[in-house]
């Protein structure tokens, strides 16, 4: 079998006597959408967090193409590649795209004015932001240095997606990205997510909404009570089935149980 | 529920292709104005200096229009526009810092009392001054950003320990300006003053204009000014995207430091003596000149050029209504006027909906 990208062993979070992830377990393999979906609470969130460094885990291990990583702060996991697009996108409103794309890790000019007065070059920036923006077909856009706060949710998100996908060199993590959005706009986001897996970048991708679960995953994470209960074929089993799983109504047998 | 129902099947095959079109469709007036100050919050701040100039000028005639009686309010404004810098920065980071200048007044009077009652060379007695000035910051920096205490709170309270101290430290001794002229000038440094064509300049002036370009450069052109304005607006989501927040944070309360160290500096100059019981309303001046300036209260948004601007329109109308002859209490009536007015356009420019 093909080594995974990203995958993890016995991972555990406590959140005092709260048990947010019990000794979970995790794959992702190369060029797939992996669906993670789970009860409200079921600990989705808690596991993201710890495979891209956002909140270092208890006890496990996390590994990267089969080698051990460490990370403690989200500035790990990017620098190894990992991009996460929050359900809260993370990003300042006020601030502009191009600011927000490059956020934590901008561009400096070359030369004096860079090295020792750390000017950032805005125009190597901004060039590089509305090519990213164009490569997604977001490119209506004329003016990369408006605030965010001016864009509508499927274009916040749009360009949430748009800087995981331009840094992300190796997983793309997508925490529920049509949540907050509308029948249209998530669907647009959907191509979106379609287009990226197409680059060959695997996606883990959180969500609640089943039909688009269904009809993007390759492959569905079923988590519940802080562990992975099984991983679930979408094309042989149906949305109830899936539903009845991580609500616990149902017992996955024990052939697919991971 | 079966796989078969497709109910988003419609917007697959018949959809409009609006939904990531950044058009600039045709734009009311008012629509282009708020555009306009969205992007430029420290405009509105300069059109009432420049209007209140223009009023006050044609009130008094050449009386309050000439090179001297402007260049007058620039060095009466220069304590509170060094002392705006520092709050300007931490409101930008969605802080407030009431202790600025009881920091103020202590780096003057570690300045004096370290050149005068342990004989330290005036350059390094400067030089302590600054550093306990940044001492200080450091102190409020680690309370908010490693404790998370809430800034108004932590500053309340170094604001009374701060100032204090001072009193405590000084012994409430004023140090005289003809000794300081005759043993350590350097104190009064940021007090030399020179003439172009009538207007008078301090040293102190100077400096102010020089920290406000300076720092509104750095906040405009570097990573460290996009972080402080990250952190400002959302510190949860800065952390997310890659800010060190707590970095930023020490980075800023310390620079704030820093300056009212400076401030503290340019105060002896001002006074000519050292004296612990001067500057101490400067917190409440400074956040007045912020606020005017359009620098939101709630963080990540205004130019900190915008609080230079506010503690000069602060200075233009306490000299016009003093040269009209009018009351005092006029410059605080309308001060106060100007400060829920600017809130106000705070407000109508953050709703970008409008």
């Amino acid at each position: 079998m093909t080594q995974p990208v990203l995958s993890a062993k016995n991972l555990t979070k406590r959140y005092g006597k709260v048990t947010a992830l019990d000794q979970c377990d995790f794959e992702l393999y190369p060029g797939e959408i992996l669906a993670v979906i789970g009860d409200n609470g079921a600990g989705k969130s808690t596991l993201i967090k710890a495979l891209s460094g956002a909140v270092p885990p208890d006890e496990g291990e996390v590994f990267v193409e089969g080698k051990q990583v460490n990370f403690t702060s989200p500035n790990d996991g990017r620098m190894a590649g990992i991009e996460t697009v929050y359900q809260t996108l993370a990003m300042s409103p006020a601030l502009s795209i191009t600011d927000n794309m490059f956020m934590g890790r901008e561009i400096r000019k070359k030369g004096f004015m860079g090295k020792y007065l750390r000017q950032l070059d805005r125009k190597a920036m901004e060039d590089f932001a509305r090519q990213k923006l164009s490569d997604l077909g977001l490119m209506t856009i004329q003016n990369i240095t408006q605030p965010v706060e001016t864009l509508s949710g499927g274009q916040r998100q749009g360009v949430a997606v748009a800087r995981a996908a331009a840094f992300g060199s190796k997983v793309i993590i997508l925490d529920e990205p049509t949540a907050a959005l509308g029948v249209k706009e998530s669907r647009r986001v959907l191509e979106l997510i379609q287009d990226v897996k197409k680059r060959g970048i695997p996606i883990i991708l959180i969500s609640h909404n089943m039909p688009h679960v269904f009809e993007l995953a390759d492959r569905v994470h079923i988590h519940r009570l802080g562990r992975r209960l099984c991983v679930i074929d979408p094309k042989k089993y149906s949305m109830s089935d899936a539903v009845a799983f991580m609500t616990g109504a149902k017992e996955p047998d024990e052939v697919e149980a991971a | 529920m079966s796989h078969d129902d497709a109910y988003e099947d419609i917007v697959k095959t018949r959809r409009e292709e609006s939904f990531a079109a950044f058009d600039s469709r045709r734009k009311g007036l008012l629509h282009r104005v708020h555009d306009v100050l969205h992007g430029n919050p420290a405009l509105v701040p300069l059109i009432v200096l420049l209007a209140s100039i223009v009023v006050f000028g044609l009130l008094l005639g050449s009386r309050f229009f000439s090179p001297f009686a402007l260049t007058l309010i620039l060095q009466q404004v220069q304590i509170v526009g060094i002392v705006a810098a520092a709050q300007s920065l931490i409101i930008l980071t969605a802080g407030i810092d009431l202790s600025v200048g009881a920091i103020t007044v202590i780096s003057s009077v570690v300045m004096g009392q370290f050149a005068f009652r342990y004989g330290i060379p005036p350059f390094i007695a400067v030089i302590c001054g600054l550093a306990f000035g940044t001492l200080c910051g450091a102190l409020n920096g680690l309370l908010v950003s490693k404790m998370k205490l809430p800034p108004f709170i932590v500053t309340l309270g170094t604001w009374q320990v701060i100032l204090a101290s001072n009193y405590l430290y000084s012994r409430n001794e004023t140090i005289r300006s003809q000794d300081i002229e005759a043993s350590a000038p350097l104190l009064q440094f940021m007090g030399r003053r020179f003439e172009v064509a009538g207007a008078v300049f301090t040293l102190g002036v100077v400096f102010m204009i020089l920290l406000m370009l300076v720092l509104a450069w750095a906040l405009k052109n570097t990573a460290w000014g996009r972080h402080v304005y990250a952190v400002g607006d959302d510190a949860e989501a800065a952390a997310l995207s890659g800010v060190n927040v707590h970095r930023t944070l020490m980075s800023v309360y310390m620079l704030s430091g820093l300056i009212c160290g400076f401030a503290g500096w340019a105060l002896i100059g001002r006074l000519g003596a050292v004296s612990p019981t001067s500057a101490y309303e400067a917190n409440i001046e400074s956040i007045t000149a912020v606020v005017i300036g359009g620098i939101s209260l709630f963080g990540g948004r205004g130019s900190i050029l915008g609080a230079l601007f506010g503690a000069l329109i602060v200075g233009v109308f306490s000299l016009g209504l003093r040269l009209l002859g009018a009351d005092a209490q006029w410059t605080y009536f309308f001060i106060g006027v100007l400060i829920i007015v600017a809130v106000a356009v705070d407000q109508w420019i953050r709703k970008v909906s409008a």
